[in-house]
């Protein structure tokens, strides 16, 4: 009975600690995201391909943005739990919104330091950043952003 | 060297389409760095080693692209893309490839 609770209690702690922490650090992460995307409410992005109204483009340059997320070890546990009966994984859904907002912002804030107004061809590119197999619930994602600045006369 | 990932540059014309151009990295990850990382995988967060890495390699692998383009006389690189891929447990190769083009 003993020797049970002694395999049990680390996984329970480092769930615990992975859950408060975690979710502590995700709220806050949540709130940063929500003041800074106020601040670049001025520059419109689209994803479509031509750019309206050429002939008043001053400027045209590539900006990107780039943000590696990690998610903690209770979600991580949670969505491996949730291999086994399969179904929306909503642990990570936080996980890819956070890396693409934060994404996003920097690739603005890039846009912003050109002076420009609006970004066209915005794209995604995620990657899975793998951690060199000691620990196979870890789960960090990384998601590039990048899309062409325009400057108007 | 103007760079964007349209079609074309906007407002300017395309004289001439010297062809594809592309630049790749191949980075291993630093054992230091994954030592952090284990922590965040606890607690979550950014990997900002891991952020640091890729913004370098990708910037490094978009120069070699901008170099091939000069080389080729061109002006301007239209329609750049990038990929990443996993080459071996622990590296990635990320790749920058686009049409170096010569604008009025």
């Amino acid at each position: 009975m003993w020797t049970l609770w002694l395999q049990i209690l680390p996984v329970a702690v480092l769930l615990v600690l992975g859950f408060c922490v975690g979710t502590w650090r995700e709220r806050r992460h949540f709130e940063s995201l929500a003041q800074r995307e106020r601040e670049f409410t001025d520059i419109g992005v689209v994803n479509l391909k031509t750019v309206a109204q050429p002939e008043t483009v001053a400027s045209a340059a590539l900006v990107t943005g780039d943000a590696v997320i990690a998610t903690d070890y209770f979600k991580s546990f949670a969505a491996s739990l949730r291999n086994i009966v399969g179904g929306e994984v909503r642990s990570y859904e936080t996980l890819m919104q956070r890396a693409r907002r934060e994404a996003l912002l920097r690739m603005l804030q890039r846009a912003r330091e050109l002076g420009a107004t609006e970004v066209w061809n915005l794209r995604y590119e995620t990657s899975n950043i793998r951690s060199s197999g000691r620990r196979t619930l870890a789960v960090s994602v990384e998601v590039f952003a990048f899309g062409t600045a325009i400057v108007r006369r | 060297m103007i760079v964007v990932n349209t079609e074309v540059v906007p407002g300017r014309t395309i004289r001439e389409v010297k062809g594809l151009v592309q630049g790749n990295t191949i980075r291993a990850k630093h054992m230091g760095r994954d030592i952090a990382a284990g922590l965040k995988n606890l607690i979550g967060g950014e990997l900002k080693g891991y952020t640091e890495l890729l913004t370098e390699a990708r910037r490094q692998a978009m120069e070699r692209m901008i170099a091939q383009a000069q080389e080729l006389e061109a002006n301007a690189i239209v329609n750049v893309r990038f990929t990443t891929s996993a080459v071996t447990q622990g590296a990635a190769e990320l790749y920058a490839y686009g049409t170096a083009v010569v604008i009025d």
